[in-house]
């Protein structure tokens, strides 16, 4: 498979490692050294690390900026751009910016809604939407053209990345909206944390059935349950999150100072079932708040040591 | 039509308070159909005022009439001679309504007694949902006739995003998630299959963000 751009994430992906990121979030401070402290707990054990964009709409110390830092570091940041805070214009601009630092992943989001964050009256954007991100991201890349018409004299060169969240509805349309991913130019996809496992398989099915796996490499969103709280959490409030009920059940039947150590094997487990799935190209494990147990997760899950491409 | 919700009376009393007479003026299109800008809603505010102004003791005349619509000249032939000798109007139009005053009587202060909200429809009695924001280059034609602007959170053009659920929106159960209902719509016309067609980026100078729109008919 040709190799189109630096990134390291592309390599493994390519050279038909199953490839492993992590997800790791910026503090709500100018203080950037502990997201620069989260990346190196995890370095050794992942391919890349992405880097949320004021995740659940709460303000935070830039994506673009916290990837710098883990670029000086010598790490593999994945630029998450959100399409809710801004326009074509800033988005091209700080696509520009990340390549000019030679980040060489961009992840293409909605965002979450405003109303869930810390700024509930802001304005939002919404002047492209995700897929319109993805297909303006390939095309400053693949065209050399802002997509305004103009050339840009050194094109940035990323690997481009979409989300996927197989358990949001309707359930109908989330094969052919991967489909469309795909059609807009998505290189790599990080799928909604994965705790239903058979829903998970059946939508797998309709991807390699239609043949999508071939055409894009998908990473099965992995986190890890802290305790039953979180769980219960996770299935009530947060929105196209599907947490099967025995699950809660298997983590209420532990003592509490368990739950944590269960919720990894849990995670460990999924793993193990996941990687036997055909089209299953990786792992995007997004402990949150919790990256110290990323390694843990990662060789137990046999991922462990991570390959070597140069 | 277009859909307004009347301010907190405090609010309007803030307003109001400093002058020595007021006009309280409806407007008995499309904000008298919600019940919140019309002739009866402006009596019924001057009333309230009045009441007020007896309570706090300030001496205001307050004064009500009504005319079918405050955005065009004409309707405002029988009232104009009250307008010109009123201190100040307390209109319960939509904003277009209020601007119109301000720019035809360039000395009358008027302010606005309604919060426009949305262009919407009637669903049900005493029930208004917003259906449209203008944004001026309307893509019902591929979307099954559901908004993507005014009734998606995200206003996207190839959704859902992944917080659809059980029809629902992810910023609240009583929003209908647009996209469902764009698939719904799309697999009734037999026509599913355009779902995976990609909208393209979307031409935003046709909307608010080109500046103030206007549209002239020849001849006229």
């Amino acid at each position: 498979m040709e190799i189109k751009t630096a990134s390291k994430l592309e390599k493994i992906l390519k050279n038909g490692h199953m490839a492993v990121s992590s997800e790791c979030g910026p503090p709500r401070s100018s203080d950037a050294q502990g997201i620069i402290e989260k990346g190196h707990l995890i370095k050794n054990h992942v391919d890349c690390i992405n880097i949320t964009d004021n995740q659940t709409s709460v303000t935070r110390l830039c994506s673009l900026a916290s990837c710098i830092h883990l670029k000086n570091e010598g790490l593999e940041p994945v630029l998450q751009m959100v399409v809710r805070d801004r326009n074509r214009i800033a988005l091209q601009s700080d696509i520009l910016g990340a390549a000019s630092f030679g980040i060489n992943n961009m992840l293409c989001l909605s965002g979450d809604h405003q109303s869930f964050g810390d700024h509930p009256s802001a304005q939002n954007v919404f002047d492209l939407d995700s897929m319109q991100l993805i297909q303006t991201s390939r095309y400053m890349r693949d065209e050399g053209k802002f997509i305004g018409g103009d050339d840009i004299k050194k094109p940035p060169n990323m690997f481009i990345g979409a989300a996927a969240n197989p358990f949001a509805d309707p359930f109908k349309i989330r094969v052919p909206r991967l489909a469309k991913k795909i059609a807009a130019g998505a290189e790599f996809i990080q799928t909604q944390c994965v705790y239903n496992l058979d829903k998970f398989e059946k939508w797998m099915e309709g991807v390699v059935e239609r043949g999508l796996h071939e055409k894009v490499f998908i990473m099965a969103g992995i986190t890890p349950m802290r305790s039953v709280g979180m769980a219960k959490y996770m299935a009530r409030a947060v929105p196209g999150m599907d947490v099967p009920k025995e699950l809660i059940d298997r983590l209420s039947g532990v003592p509490k100072d368990k739950q944590a150590e269960e919720g990894i094997t849990i995670a460990v487990e999924a793993i193990e079932r996941l990687k036997q799935v055909t089209g299953v190209a990786g792992f995007h494990i997004m402990a949150i708040e919790w990256e110290e147990k990323v390694p843990e997760i990662v060789e137990r899950s046999g991922l462990y040591p991570r390959p070597i491409v140069d | 039509m277009i859909v307004g919700e009347q301010k907190p009376f405090e609010e309007i009393w803030d307003m109001v308070k400093g002058h020595k007479q007021i006009t309280v003026l409806g407007c008995n299109t499309c904000v008298s159909v919600c019940h919140q800008g019309g002739s009866k809603e402006a009596e019924i505010l001057a009333s309230l005022l009045r009441m007020r102004a007896t309570q706090e003791e300030v001496e205001i005349i307050i004064e009500n009439d009504g005319i079918e619509r405050q955005c065009e000249h004409p309707f405002f032939d029988k009232i104009s001679d009250n307008l010109q000798g009123s201190e100040s109007v307390l209109s319960l139009a939509c904003g277009i309504g209020v601007q119109f005053i301000a720019g035809k009587y360039p000395s009358l202060p008027v302010y606005p007694a309604l919060n426009t909200t949305f262009l919407g429809d009637v669903p049900a009695e005493g029930v208004f949902m917003e259906k449209c924001q203008a944004c001026g280059d309307c893509v019902l034609g591929i979307t099954g006739g559901i908004c993507p602007v005014s009734r998606c959170c995200k206003r996207i053009f190839n959704g859902p995003c992944g917080g659809s659920t059980n029809g629902k929106c992810e910023i609240s159960k009583d929003i209908d998630c647009a996209w469902q209902l764009v698939v719904d719509r799309l697999e009734a016309l037999g026509k599913l299959d355009d779902y995976e067609k990609i909208t393209p980026v979307k031409d935003w100078s046709k909307d608010r963000s080109g500046g103030p729109r206007t549209f002239k008919l020849e001849g006229f």
